[in-house]
Parts: C-alpha cells; sequence; structure tokens
C-alpha cells in the first residue's frame, strides 16, 4: 500500500509536469504487438481491441473472458497477435465517461467493446468510426444503442444478455413443480436498468400462473441483507434478476434462504452454483463467446457490424443445484431432473 | 506511451463542463462556508430533467434552463432545512440528497435513459469554443452577482454571520439563495454531462461533491485565491487539471482504474500541503534573517551595552 502511495505520487507528481514523457512499461508490450516479425506468423496481422467495463462483477468478467477466449479460438490472441487495453470504471459514472474518450482518441483500436450498458452508452456516443460490439446489455432498444435489432445499420451491434423466454420458462417450472409457491420475493436495486426490465417481465409471467411478486427494494449492496430479511415470513420463494449490486450479495439471500427453508430462484448460472436453488439460464462466459465470434468476424472478414444483427443467449437450459436443494427444504423429483436438458453440465451436485 | 492529443482534449472538453459544479461547490463551501452534500443528488436532478425533456423533444436550452431551476429549488430545500429548520448544516445536505435519489428516480422513469441520437449542442464532435463561451458566460455572471448587494451580504454571511446580522441583512436569506445558487449550476453542469454523454444515469452524481472539492482546492493552490474574480477562475482551472490527470492516469498501462480515487487524494493533498509548506519555508526564511539581524545588532549593543 505504501508503496503504491509513492508510486502513485511520483506518478502523479511527473505527470503534472511531464505531460506526454514516454514510460518504459507501455511501450514493451506495444513493441509487441506492432505486427513485427516475431518469430512464427511473419504475415500475420496484429489487432488492438479496446475493452470498457462499468464495474467487477462475476457475470461481467466471464462476459469479457468468454469474448476473448473466442477471439483466441479464431486465431487472434492476446499477447500474440492481439493487444486488449482494459479498462474498468468501478462504477463510477465520471471515469467511464473518461475512459469513453480516452477510448475513441486512441486511433489504433481497430474494435470496441462496451461491457454493460453504461459502459455501451458512453462509447457509442464517442466512438462513431471504429465497430463498436456491446455485451451484457438488456434493452439495446431501449437505450437507443441500435435502433433495429435485425438490421442495426451503424457502427453498433452486439449481444442482448436477455432471453424473455428464460423466466417465462422459469415460471413454469415453479408453478409445475412447487405448486404451494403463491407469492415470490424479489430484493431489486431499481437503480439498474436490466433490473427493472427482467423485474417487469418477471411479474408478468408469473401472473400468468397466478403467483404475486412482492419487490423489497434496495439502493445498494449494503441494503440487500435486510430486504431479504424483510421478505421473510410473507413470500414462499425468492428470485433475483440480473441485478449487479444484489448479485454481488447474493450470498447474505442464500444464508437466509436456506435457514429459513425458502427455495431460491436466481438469473444466472453463477448464482446457482453459489447456491441459489434454480434458474433458466446461459452461462455469461458463452454470451461473451458469442460476441467474441462477431468481433472474430469484423476482424477477419471485414463485415459491418450493421449488417450484423443483435444476438440473444440461445442456450437456454434448466440449472439445478442439488446441495442447495437440500439445504432449502426441497426434495427434487425425477420429473424436475427430467427437464434439464443437459444433464450431465446443469445438474449441479 | 503516447499521450494522444485527443483525449486530452477530450478531457479539457469535460473539465469545462464539470467547471460549472465546481463553481457551485466554490459557493457553499469557500464562500458560504456551508458544507453541501446536496450536490450529488442535485447533479443527477440535473441531468434527468434534461434527458427527459430532450427525448420528449424539448429545445435543449429550454432543458438546461428547466435543470438549472429544478437545481435550485432542490438547494432552497436544503437551505430552508438549514436556516428555518436549524438542521445542521451537514445533515440538511445529506438528508436532501438521499431524498433527491428517490426524486430523480420518479424523473427519469428508469434507472438510465437515453438521448442517443437526439441533437444537441454538446453532443457534436467539436463543441469546445461554445463550451468555453457558456462557461466564461456563467464565470462572469457570477463575479458580478457577487459585486451585487445580495452578493456582497452572501459573502460576508460566510465571514461573519453575526457581523452581517447587525447590519440589518438577512443571513437566513442569503444562505438560501447561496446553497439554491450553488445547486442550480450543478444542476446545469449535470443537464451538460447528460447530452455530451448522450444519457443520463441514476448514479451519475456519485462522488460529484469529491470531485468540485478537489477542483476547488487544486485551482486555489495554483492561481489563488485573492479576489472572486480569481477564484471562480480557479475553480474552472482546477476542473480541467483534474480531468486531464485522470486522462493521463488512464493512458498508463500499470494503472488501475481504481487507483484513481488514490490519485484524487494524493493530488487534493499535494494542493493543501504545498502552500502551507511554503508558508512555512518563507517564514523559516525570514525569521533567519530576523534572528541574524538581531545578532548583529545585538552584538553591537553588547559591546556597548556591558
Amino acid at each position: 500500500m505504501k508503496k503504491k502511495f509513492w508510486m502513485s505520487l511520483m506518478m502523479a507528481a511527473s505527470m503534472m509536469v511531464a505531460a506526454g514523457c514516454g514510460n518504459n512499461s507501455g511501450t514493451g508490450s506495444e513493441s509487441e504487438g506492432s505486427g513485427s516479425t516475431t518469430g512464427g506468423g511473419s504475415e500475420e496481422k496484429s489487432y488492438q481491441i479496446a475493452i470498457s467495463q462499468i464495474v467487477e462483477h462475476p457475470s461481467l468478467d466471464a462476459t469479457r473472458e468468454g469474448f476473448i477466449a473466442a477471439l483466441k479460438d479464431a486465431g487472434i490472441e492476446e499477447n500474440k497477435n492481439l493487444k486488449i487495453d482494459y479498462n474498468n470504471a468501478q462504477g463510477d459514472s465520471t471515469n467511464n465517461l473518461s475512459i469513453a474518450q480516452k477510448i475513441s482518441g486512441d486511433s489504433k483500436n481497430d474494435l470496441v467493446l462496451g461491457i454493460a450498458t453504461p459502459s455501451a452508452l458512453a462509447l457509442a456516443q464517442q466512438v462513431k468510426d471504429k465497430p463498436l460490439l456491446f455485451a451484457a446489455v438488456t434493452d439495446p432498444l431501449g437505450a437507443k444503442l441500435v435502433t433495429d435489432m435485425d438490421k442495426p445499420g451503424g457502427n453498433v451491434t452486439g449481444a442482448s444478455d436477455t432471453n424473455p423466454e428464460a423466466i417465462v420458462q422459469l415460471a413454469d417450472f415453479i408453478a409445475k413443480n412447487l405448486p404451494d409457491v403463491k407469492t415470490v420475493g424479489l430484493v431489486i436495486n431499481e437503480g439498474e436498468p436490466n433490473a427493472v426490465v427482467m423485474a417487469d417481465n418477471a411479474e408478468k409471467a408469473l401472473a400468468t400462473h397466478n403467483i404475486k411478486l412482492v419487490k423489497a427494494p434496495v439502493t445498494n449492496t449494503s441494503e440487500v441483507k435486510q430486504a431479504t430479511d424483510s421478505l421473510v415470513g410473507k413470500v414462499d420463494a425468492f428470485y433475483i434478476t440480473l441485478d449487479n449490486s444484489v448479485v454481488s450479495a447474493v450470498d447474505t439471500i442464500i444464508q437466509t434462504a436456506n435457514s429459513n427453508k425458502i427455495p431460491f430462484f436466481s438469473s444466472d448460472r453463477d448464482t446457482v452454483e453459489k447456491g441459489a436453488f434454480a434458474t433458466v439460464g446461459f452461462k455469461y462466459y458463452d454470451h461473451g463467446y458469442q460476441v467474441g465470434e462477431m468481433a472474430a468476424d469484423i476482424l477477419k472478414n471485414g463485415t459491418k457490424p450493421g449488417d450484423m444483427k443483435v444476438t440473444v443467449p440461445d442456450k437456454l437450459d434448466l440449472i439445478l443445484n442439488l446441495k442447495a436443494a437440500e439445504a432449502q427444504g426441497i426434495t427434487v423429483t425425477d420429473e424436475m431432473k427430467a427437464e434439464v436438458k443437459d444433464q450431465e453440465n446443469n445438474i449441479i451436485q | 506511451m503516447s499521450i494522444s492529443w485527443n483525449s486530452i482534449e477530450g478531457a479539457i472538453e469535460l473539465g469545462l463542463l464539470y467547471a460549472l459544479m465546481a463553481l457551485g461547490v466554490y459557493i457553499t463551501f469557500r464562500i458560504l462556508d456551508f458544507p453541501d452534500l446536496t450536490v450529488d443528488g442535485s447533479f443527477t436532478t440535473g441531468g434527468a430533467i434534461a434527458a427527459v425533456m430532450i427525448s420528449n423533444d424539448f429545445s435543449p436550452w429550454l432543458a438546461c434552463l428547466a435543470a438549472m431551476a429544478g437545481g435550485m429549488v432542490a438547494g432552497a430545500c436544503t437551505g430552508l432545512l438549514h436556516t428555518k429548520g436549524k438542521i445542521n448544516g451537514l445533515l440538511s445536505g445529506i438528508l436532501m440528497m438521499i431524498a433527491l435519489y428517490s426524486i430523480n428516480m420518479r424523473i427519469l422513469g428508469a434507472p438510465n435513459k437515453s438521448i442517443m441520437g437526439m441533437d444537441n449542442p454538446f453532443s457534436g464532435e467539436h463543441v469546445m469554443v461554445l463550451i468555453i463561451i457558456v462557461v466564461l458566460v456563467f464565470k462572469i455572471m457570477l463575479d458580478l452577482f457577487m459585486k451585487t448587494d445580495i452578493g456582497l451580504a452572501l459573502r460576508a454571511t460566510g465571514d461573519n454571520k453575526r457581523m452581517i446580522r447587525s447590519f440589518g441583512a438577512n443571513t437566513d436569506v442569503t444562505t438560501i439563495v447561496g446553497v439554491s445558487l450553488s445547486n442550480g449550476l450543478v444542476a446545469l453542469s449535470g443537464a451538460f454531462i447528460a447530452q455530451q454523454s448522450g444519457f443520463a444515469d441514476i448514479t451519475m452524481g456519485i462522488g460529484m461533491i469529491v470531485i468540485g472539492l478537489a477542483s476547488v482546492i487544486i485551482g486555489e493552490a495554483i492561481l489563488g485565491a485573492r479576489t472572486v474574480f480569481w477564484a471562480t477562475l480557479a475553480a474552472i482551472v482546477g476542473s480541467i487539471i483534474y480531468r486531464i490527470v485522470v486522462a493521463l492516469a488512464l493512458q498508463v498501462e500499470w494503472f488501475d482504474t481504481s487507483d484513481l480515487k488514490l490519485i484524487t487524494a494524493v493530488i487534493v493533498i499535494i494542493a493543501l500541503v504545498f502552500p502551507t509548506m511554503q508558508r512555512s519555508m518563507k517564514q523559516r526564511s525570514l525569521a533567519r534573517k530576523r534572528t541574524e539581524e538581531l545578532m548583529r545588532s545585538g552584538g553591537q549593543q553588547a559591546k556597548g551595552g556591558m
């Protein structure tokens, strides 16, 4: 810490004094990816991709990993013929704007990726002349990132992380297998665009089975425990959306669910692996991989983003966690298991 | 590492847009001596009002005015809580800030409102000249306001409440006017930022007060604050420098974005400590001179005295 402090102090001071002095750590990696003949691939073109991500968060990180993996499988590998400029705004709006400006000012970028709505929006306003992809955006149309999901037009396309079918299938599963569930409690931060969209969809889907959705609002991670506790005794099951603040505090909901024997349904695979009982979902890694494939197509074949339709997660499956079921007092029947398509990966022991 | 002029230009642009917010913070913290935390909420209020109005096809300039009015109302509420409600200044700002979170959500209707692709004066490529003009106009207007009777009363309120009351000025009114004006500028800054970035977000005001303070303090350390003219200029320059430093920090490979807050803290610490160190150095050298003089004259006296 102390060392870092002095380093930052020196850095800040030297930056104030001499803006524009080269620094060695940067030039080293630049020469690596400058396309000069480095042993093997002498005719290989090298690329630079800039990534802006709003906050550090398991799902968003998995998205980024999937994106990079897809590029690698397409022969575009980091530290070989790809330089990645990764920026994280740490949840800070002003940093997010500064990052977008920095990325748009760097002419070396061949492609830009924005992970989550605020990052994608800030980039879309600044980056007009480079292909811009977005990932982990719930409602690209509502955010005005694209005007048409099938033919986006401009320089922007990507993948939405919401398949509206997912919550419908989950609601069907709950109604069919857990008939005692009449009310579902939702802890939600209504300050997050994706959470609001998904909560509306969940309300509609559950209503078709006469199940009521009860919301407990939070504004940040520290309020999640109290909100969850407030639902105990009022609801027969918990549900959460892809709500960054709530997902970050998912452990406390799992604790409450286990100690009160309340079935806990979530919206992504990662939380089920952690200890929620079930979801109909996909892996964020796969979601990122989808976007990575789009990126490879743009870089290698020169496909225009405007001609690529916005994708949604297509590998939906029921995912069950048997340990969590035991902890939450749920008997997992064979019928439930039969609904899982990929039993090997999606029934978590 | 090569610093691209583009990102520096962008940083100056952002710095100018945030400068109005820094001016607002200067009014409360430096002139009124009132620790106003409403800023984190009222900044978002401005952005929210502007984004909603623009997406409903109102003129962007009208949207800016409405945003400023919204911020002024929020500030007036804080001022009322403090003066008429006799609530501690820090607390009244905090109360208003958390109240505004819900109000802003109501205004926006969703956590994030995009105005992407809608024409407005601040979303173009080269808007530097326009932004400079707007910021300078507000700076000059603020300077002139501080020379009027009410402006002078406002400045005196921050210096010595009891004295100015004895002259017949109503310090409650001046406090409300000051906090209101401050938050009006903050909201206007929020409106500009929303237009420049193409969206308003419920979290856009978080941490704003720290950035505003940092801007004011950095500017003062560089330009000083001898008169209102220089102090307001300092707030603007400080805001720009803060943004440039952030832009440079982003260019450095081994810096994480999470280090930005630390950098901010370090810059503010340097800005605060530097003038004090200068002063103490001056005093020390003065003391040394005095001692030498005394020694000389004392030595002569000693010869004659004994």
